[in-house]
């Protein structure tokens, strides 16, 4: 019910949005994100986009799951 | 795909998950308030995964399964008047209410059709102005301000045929409930990822603040949640409490501002019935008077036999996290997904479906 999941956006026309994933493209509203961008990744949730990717915060995290890994290694 | 595939990394998982065990020296309790949460948890056997010092609990996350079975039955007695379509998501249409489901009401002849998104709804009502189309608005503050969003469309496209029924639930309050009635015992809640990106870390505050309970709001994918549950386990060892956010990447702690505007302006903050909880004051969300012409509970009324609970189903204890799906004696014995009892079996995210689909009773502390 509260899946969201990311896609990209290739078009936008208004508050309507072409996306893509896995090479499946889909017309979102992004009435609730009206900052996303054409390259922006947006969290589809039932037809619309709730939220806009933060792709900095994407590597951040993937950043600290590594260090953290790493470190049950040395332990 | 770019933002899940690299969150699924199981070597990562496996070297995360033994950091995890040399921090946890405390016997501590966690409950994943979301059905999705549950659901990855189970599929990924992140119970097996954690150390034995970690217990998880499902909590009332799943919108299908809190629905009150009065609620469901004023669903399904709206079906069935003259000339109504009922529009809702797809899992709604098999829970049973108190004598029947929409499933069943669709069978006799009346006319329930599942939508993907609250706009197709407003489509069905636009493509057949000679009918009354009510959707059925479920979910939480995720899913509300897409229903907020159809009530707003409707009047713009002036489909004055589209109604709303507003069973929209609202997280924080029941948490309090929850937490105010001290029936199970917790340390820390993995907080709903997605709900999150609308309401943002603020709301949590007062469960650190107030009952000492630590938050950390969680991604769905399993490296998403085995770092939340790494920070939580950092939070109870250290005793020192607070919300954290460990999916940056959709979360932000001031949440989606335009989404909640739109919210409040279709919504007032009303109480809310739950399965297994009651009336819980604060945590449903009622149309304002300003769309009441969009409001199925004030256009339409019906009247209703009073409901009834399916005898031996435990969904309410397990929706309080005051039981595990295991221990429900229907659980897979007259309760299976194929001829479900309660809505915890249903609801391809409730905690009872979950646990017949990927559960073991190897690895759940406390069997």
């Amino acid at each position: 019910m509260c899946l969201a999941i990311p896609v990209k956006i290739v078009s936008i026309d208004g508050d309507q949005a072409e996306t893509e994933i896995g090479g499946v493209r889909r017309r979102v509203s992004i009435v609730f994100t009206p900052e996303a961008r054409v390259g922006d990744y947006v969290l589809l949730h039932t037809g619309y986009a709730i939220g806009v990717v933060d792709e900095a915060e994407a590597e951040e995290t993937l950043k600290l799951l590594e260090e953290m890994a790493s470190l049950s290694e040395v332990h | 795909m770019k933002f899940i595939d690299e969150y699924q990394d199981s070597k990562l998982a496996r070297r995360l998950a033994r950091k995890i065990a040399q921090r946890s020296t405390k016997t501590i309790r966690l409950m994943e308030f979301c059905g999705g949460h549950t659901h990855a948890i189970l599929r990924y056997g992140i119970r097996q995964l954690v150390p034995r010092t970690i217990e998880l609990r499902s909590g009332p996350g799943c919108p299908v399964c809190v629905t009150a079975s009065a609620d469901l039955d004023k669903a399904i007695a709206l079906a069935k008047l003259p000339g109504v379509i009922i529009t809702t998501f797809g899992d709604m249409i098999r829970v049973p209410g108190s004598y029947s489901s929409l499933q069943r009401v669709r069978a006799e002849g009346a006319d329930v059709r599942v939508v993907y998104s609250t706009i197709d709804a407003v489509e069905i009502a636009k493509a057949n102005p000679g009918n009354s189309v009510i959707f059925i608005g479920i979910g939480f503050e995720t899913t509300a301000p897409t229903v907020a969003a159809s009530i707003l469309k409707a009047r713009h496209d002036r489909a004055r045929n589209f109604y709303v029924l507003s069973l929209n639930k609202l997280t924080p309050p029941v948490m309090k409930a929850l937490l105010d009635s001290g029936e199970t015992k917790l340390d820390g809640i993995v907080c709903p990822g997605h709900v999150s990106v609308i309401i943002g870390s603020h709301p949590y505050e007062f469960i650190p603040r107030d009952y000492g309970v630590a938050c950390v709001i969680s991604g769905f994918e399993p490296l998403d949640i085995l770092l939340c549950i790494d920070r939580l386990v950092e939070q109870i060892e250290r005793g020192e409490p607070k919300v954290e956010i460990a999916y940056p990447r959709g979360v932000k702690p001031e949440g989606n501002k335009k989404a909640r505007e739109l919210m409040d302006d279709v919504f007032e903050i009303g109480e809310a019935n739950w399965r297994g909880i009651g009336i819980v004051p604060g945590s449903g969300l009622k149309i304002r008077g300003k769309y009441e012409q969009f409001d199925a509970d004030k256009v339409f009324s019906v009247s209703l036999k009073p409901s009834r609970e399916p005898g031996g189903c435990r969904c309410g204890d397990v929706i309080r996290g005051a039981a595990i799906p295991l221990e429900c004696q229907l659980f897979n014995k007259v309760c299976t997904p194929e001829s479900p009892v309660g809505p915890c079996m249903v609801s391809s995210e409730g905690a009872c479906a979950a646990y017949y689909q990927y559960g073991s009773p190897e690895g759940v502390p406390g069997l």
